[in-house]
């Protein structure tokens, strides 16, 4: 036991003593969180868009104006037509455009309809999408505004509601993926090097030479990375509350044992990658290449799996921050219970163990 | 009785199948300071790593306290203390905090055997509080040599210890190592320098992984079997030259200020050197001086390993 104290003392010694990684282990999830919450953010903000009004009669003035008051788009001018337009589009002024024909009042109370044209600069097709929902959705608005007082046979009013996420912000989706990302990150490249570190250095070939056993080599460079970490989680989740306005809506004792179980995942990982590899630059790559791409890929994160080819949305079972981001956004997001997510966590369970016993299978006892 | 016992220990490495050991047999007695002397690349290292029961063998056996190294490695990893050839402790922990560090490694603490390394750590003690990165090369030496010292090991391996240490150090570290062998513990030490070799109480002169001769230092020097001579005149590289160029001239190479030259024996000494002198006069070179020397441990790695490559060739 004082044996596994003294190395948890030298561990940490280690990693309390090295500035530079310590600041990167801390800031990273900081910054991480800051920039996916307020610069790569696919909400639609004050996106600015050109009005062509032909009309000029009360109903577009006042479609205009209601477009204008929305939070969501800015006018950026009018135009005259088409090329003014694209002159708009070309120079990046303008990512839509909103068209008014002629007579458009006139039209709408004569013949019961007018059309409006919207067109947006489908360069980034998502946004693209995200604009001419919003406009229609503005349009629509006004129109069955206006149409309260008369009185039509038959119609058939979509109402739909967004569950969970009202507002459709960004950070509820993206809270869960850094998560996982940056406890994957820490976790797996840190330990991964603190052994190969002790191979490279020599330490490992004294260390052989004496009375230790290889559990405790790996408990001891696991535990004080466990504890790190959840430093991290706990300063993720205080900056998402309190930044990000986005609570914890179901338990957060329940959240932070998940949390704990994928980062001892994500550790075991780790010493299984500095176990197979011979230097720190190996361990480096591999726990970055191999570990943070299929993070981002397969987590569901960024790209939904469920749009994905079959053989992609098997080979993301294998991938631990798949079952966490689910696990998260189902805790914080959803609120659900250990009834919601304990097929996620005996996944989880399963590659750990898997991970550690042939970490402990592999672990060298000799040199080569 | 034995403390360690090699036979016929092989080592080959890689795909070329290099054979860093070759067949390597020797015994080494309960409490001797035993010498492996020989080149970089003869194998000294790979003998350690073996014995130590960090590498395994290709073939032959080893035993260790009487413990096979292959199967017994656990009693061997717990009984002896090894000091590798690379500095191999942790450069961002205090020496204070690498040694309790390797004391709790090892179940014991600094103070149950603090009296074995009280004369080596009293040096470095004063600069306790500082990392072990930051130390001097001797002072790093010293302190390895603390930490490996720290369990009470029934055997210590030392892979050079003293390369990369100034000479004043280094003289402290063999002092160290002689007060060491008085407490009845086996050293097994690897060193380059044939100077060290004599303060040894036997020594293995190695080289590409075969022992060329193992004796004590002393009856190593005397079954030195030709004439050896020191010669000095105005310029050197001359001097080699014409040297190699006599005909009973069996080795010659620079040593120190000095050349030695090995000449065949059984001749009268007087004659011999006057002869030598006589000829490299007449070859053009001033101020000849020519004295018989007696061998030492160099010469005699010279001759062996001359004698080694020529047994190669053919």
């Amino acid at each position: 036991m004082t044996q596994l104290i003294t190395f948890i003392k030298k561990e940490f010694h280690h990693v309390l003593r090295d500035r530079k990684t310590l600041l990167i282990l801390f800031g990273m999830p900081v910054v991480q969180i800051l920039i996916f919450g307020f610069a790569l953010t696919n909400e639609v903000k004050n996106s600015k868009i050109v009005v062509v009004d032909h009309a000029h009669d009360e109903v577009s003035t006042e479609i205009i104006s209601k477009i204008e008051a929305s939070r969501y788009f800015e006018i950026e001018s009018f135009v005259d037509g088409p090329l003014g337009i694209e002159g708009a589009f070309q120079e990046g002024h303008a990512k839509a455009a909103i068209v008014f024909p002629a007579n458009f009042a006139r039209d709408l109370q004569h013949q019961n309809s007018a059309q409006v044209q919207i067109i947006a600069d489908a360069t980034d097709p998502n946004n693209a999408t995200a604009l001419t929902n919003y406009l229609s959705s503005i349009i629509q608005d006004y129109q069955s505004a206006m149409n309260k007082s008369a009185v039509f046979p038959y119609r058939i009013i979509p109402e739909t509601k967004m569950l969970y996420n009202p507002q459709l912000k960004g950070a509820p989706n993206f809270v869960p993926g850094v998560m996982a990302m940056v406890l994957m990150l820490v976790c797996v490249m840190m330990t991964a090097i603190s052994i190969v570190k002790e191979k490279e250095t020599g330490t490992m070939e004294v260390l052989l030479v004496s009375p230790f056993r290889p559990a405790l080599v790996i408990l001891s460079k696991a535990i004080p990375y466990l504890l790190l970490s959840l430093v991290n989680v706990g300063s993720i989740l205080l900056l998402s509350v309190f930044v990000l306005d986005l609570p914890v809506n179901g338990s957060l004792l329940l959240l932070l044992a998940e949390s704990t179980l994928f980062i001892i995942t994500c550790l075991t990982l780790g010493i299984f990658i500095s176990i197979k590899t011979d230097s720190q630059q190996t361990a480096m790559l591999i726990s970055l290449m191999g570990m943070l791409l299929p993070t981002v890929l397969f987590s569901g994160f960024m790209f939904p799996i469920e749009n994905m080819p079959i053989p992609l949305q098997v080979i993301s079972n294998i991938v631990p921050a798949k079952w966490y981001y689910l696990i998260v956004k189902d805790i914080m997001i959803k609120g659900l219970g250990f009834e919601a997510i304990w097929k996620e966590t005996l996944i989880l369970v399963g590659i750990t163990l898997f991970l550690f016993f042939i970490s402990l299978k592999s672990f060298k006892i000799r040199l080569a | 009785m034995e403390a360690i016992t090699l036979n016929a220990l092989t080592k080959v490495y890689g795909k070329e199948k290099t054979v860093a050991v070759n067949e390597v047999s020797f015994a080494v007695e309960k409490g001797e300071l035993f010498g492996l002397i020989g080149p970089d690349g003869a194998g000294k290292t790979s003998i350690f790593r073996m014995l130590t029961t960090v590498l395994l063998p290709d073939g032959g056996s080893a035993t260790v306290n009487g413990f096979d190294v292959e199967k017994d490695y656990k009693q061997i990893r717990s009984s002896v203390g090894y000091m590798p050839g690379k500095f191999s402790l942790y450069p961002d922990l205090s020496i204070e905090e690498n040694l309790n560090f390797f004391a709790t490694v090892f179940n014991t603490t600094v103070a149950e055997n603090y009296d074995l390394i009280r004369d080596i750590y009293v040096q470095i003690e004063p600069f306790k509080k500082r990392r072990a990165g930051k130390l001097s090369g001797g002072m790093k030496q010293k302190l390895a040599l603390c930490c490996a010292l720290i369990h009470k090991p029934t055997v210590l391996f030392l892979d050079e210890p003293t390369t990369g240490v100034d000479p004043v150090s280094r003289k402290e570290f063999w002092e160290m190592l002689k007060r060491l062998k008085a407490q009845n513990i086996t050293i097994v030490v690897s060193t380059p320098y044939m100077d060290e070799a004599a303060l040894c109480d036997r020594i293995a002169l190695m080289q590409d992984g075969k022992i060329l001769s193992i004796d004590a230092p002393e009856n190593i020097s005397k079954a030195y079997p030709d004439s050896l001579f020191a010669v000095r005149a105005d310029h050197m590289y001359a001097l080699l030259n014409n040297l190699a160029r006599y005909e009973k001239t069996l080795n010659s190479y620079a040593f120190g200020e000095y050349a030695h030259v090995a000449l065949q024996s059984g001749i009268d000494e007087a004659v011999e050197s006057a002869a030598l002198k006589s000829w490299l006069e007449s070859a053009g070179l001033k101020d000849v001086e020519v004295q018989p020397a007696t061998p030492d441990i160099e010469d005699c790695f010279i001759r062996l390993a001359t004698v080694h490559q020529a047994a190669v060739i053919k």
